[in-house]
């Protein structure tokens, strides 16, 4: 994972070089560790000036009325003005691309950025929606039943940083 | 958490709805600062207020509250429908009913109005205030403001002053602060202290007493203006002299570092003066601002037609 979070950061630097206002937003829950690795790599590389957000996008789901819990919210945490910023969302996996369609609409809700970008680390196949990502860590390839599940150490605190690929039935 | 169909009372809530309610209201007050207030969490559904007593700030918090999370807002107008002309409650519901609102906001003078229109409506349910009963969004908007104050509320200590007897607030607020472990105390004229009050609830006669037991937070209740010509009811004279927020009493309050809170309107004058209003402990502008956030995030957890309505 280390590798293509690398990649990811690189990437992000070389097509923002010379952004004045370049903000990292992670989509809750493991875009938002996502967003901080991408940041801890881009200081690595000297780009001290990285603006980091999360964004709790379950009020802009478009299933929400279909869910049968209520969600707890974790509320958004942009503590900088989007306006004029250069935007990346990060999300560990784009699947049908929804979760990113209500993350820009909710992002449009907090100001005007000057332009918005999607990274994530898990591109698979799935998409509902005309979505497509600006830098991927990793291209998958699944069958429609199965599911990508990425881990992050800091977030599911089992002690590692691992993608699983499961099928429909070994989904817990 | 499950969704709920109805919000009736304190009682029948888990400790689990509780924190649920109170926590999600955080990040819903966060949207107040954003340029865009307002989430599209129930766009397309509609909330009718049905006040059969007047409140124009619990209305307006409510629809506040509805706007922020896109509902439309309708309001039944009892004073000017057919209810004055004798039309019953359930008649009014069936009405509601055929117009399929999704939430319904009642206020009655008679307690357990709230629960009867429960029964015979789909929609959700949230009772803005039933006689004497209950008032249950103002209890959390209370609990909340505490949270806002106190990191941990068990231990704590609030005084309620006022009509206990006739308040619902009072009711709501000190079982929802009690159930969080709070501790509270009623400063009340005997004839307006309730007949039954659960023993680890401390009883006052006056402010002296009252603040030996060393509270943190003074809970004022509003002073029902119509009630000042009842025959066991004080003077406005009388009541702000020996219950009321004085100019004297601010000053031991600051000295302390004791908070006030109200649930509005005040009445300048009665139940606190106009420099208990400037006190820099009062958390009146806070309830407010905090009941819209409450009540957004109670809309946002009720569901029409959620299991666990009224049987």
């Amino acid at each position: 994972m280390a590798g293509a979070v690398r990649r990811l950061a690189e990437a992000i630097s070389a097509k923002n070089k010379g952004a004045r206002k370049l903000a990292l937003i992670g989509i809750h829950k493991r875009g938002v560790p996502l967003a901080w690795r991408i940041a801890h790599e881009l200081r690595a590389m000297g780009d001290a000036d990285v603006l980091i957000g999360t964004i709790d996008i379950t009020q802009y789901r478009d299933d929400l009325a279909m869910m049968k819990m209520v969600p707890k919210l974790e509320g958004s945490d942009i503590p900088f003005d989007i306006d004029d910023a250069q935007v990346v969302l990060c999300d560990e996996v784009l699947f049908t691309g929804r979760s990113v369609r209500a993350a820009i609409d909710e992002l449009l809700d907090h100001g005007r950025p000057a332009r918005v970008q999607l990274a994530v680390l898990i591109d698979r196949d799935g998409r509902e929606f005309p979505i497509q990502p600006d830098y991927v860590g990793e291209k998958v390839s699944v069958s429609p039943d199965e599911r990508v599940a990425v881990r992050f150490e800091e977030v599911d605190g089992d002690g590692e940083d691992a993608v699983y690929v499961q099928t429909s039935k070994a989904v817990k | 958490m499950n969704p709920r169909k109805d919000l009736l009372d304190i009682q029948s809530l888990t400790d689990e709805e509780i924190t649920f309610v109170l926590e999600n209201a955080v990040p819903f007050k966060d949207l107040f600062r954003r340029s865009v207030k307002k989430v599209p969490t129930l766009k397309g559904r509609t909330m009718l207020t049905l006040f059969y007593e007047p409140s124009t700030r619990t209305r307006s918090s409510f629809e506040v509250a509805a706007s922020r999370l896109s509902a439309d807002i309708t309001h039944f107008d009892v004073e000017s429908s057919s209810v004055v002309k004798g039309e019953s409650v359930l008649d009014t519901v069936e009405t509601l009913e055929a117009m399929k609102v999704d939430y319904i906001v009642v206020r009655h003078k008679q307690a357990g109005i709230p629960n009867l229109i429960a029964k015979n409506t789909a929609a959700s349910v949230i009772n803005a205030g039933d006689g004497w009963h209950a008032h249950p969004t103002q209890a959390l908007l209370d609990a909340f403001t505490l949270r806002e104050i106190f990191k941990d509320l068990r231990g704590a200590r609030t005084l309620i002053v006022g009509d206990i007897q006739h308040s619902r607030v009072a009711r709501s607020t000190s079982l929802l602060l009690r159930r969080l472990g709070m501790n509270v105390a009623y400063l009340a004229p005997g004839s307006l202290m309730p007949r039954e009050i659960p023993p680890e609830i401390p009883q006052f006669g006056n402010w002296t007493d009252a603040l030996d037991w060393k509270p943190d937070v003074v809970y004022l209740l509003r002073v029902q203006t119509e009630r000042l010509d009842e025959p066991f009811f004080p003077s406005a004279a009388e009541y702000h002299k020996n219950y009321g927020l004085t100019d004297a009493r601010v000053q031991i309050l600051r000295e302390r570092g004791i908070y006030v809170m109200h649930p509005g309107p005040v009445n300048r004058g009665v139940e606190i003066t106009d420099k208990g209003m400037d006190y820099e402990r009062t958390l009146i502008n806070a309830q407010v601002e905090n009941g819209i956030a409450v009540r957004m995030s109670v809309l946002y957890w009720l569901r029409p037609g959620a299991e666990g309505g009224v049987s």
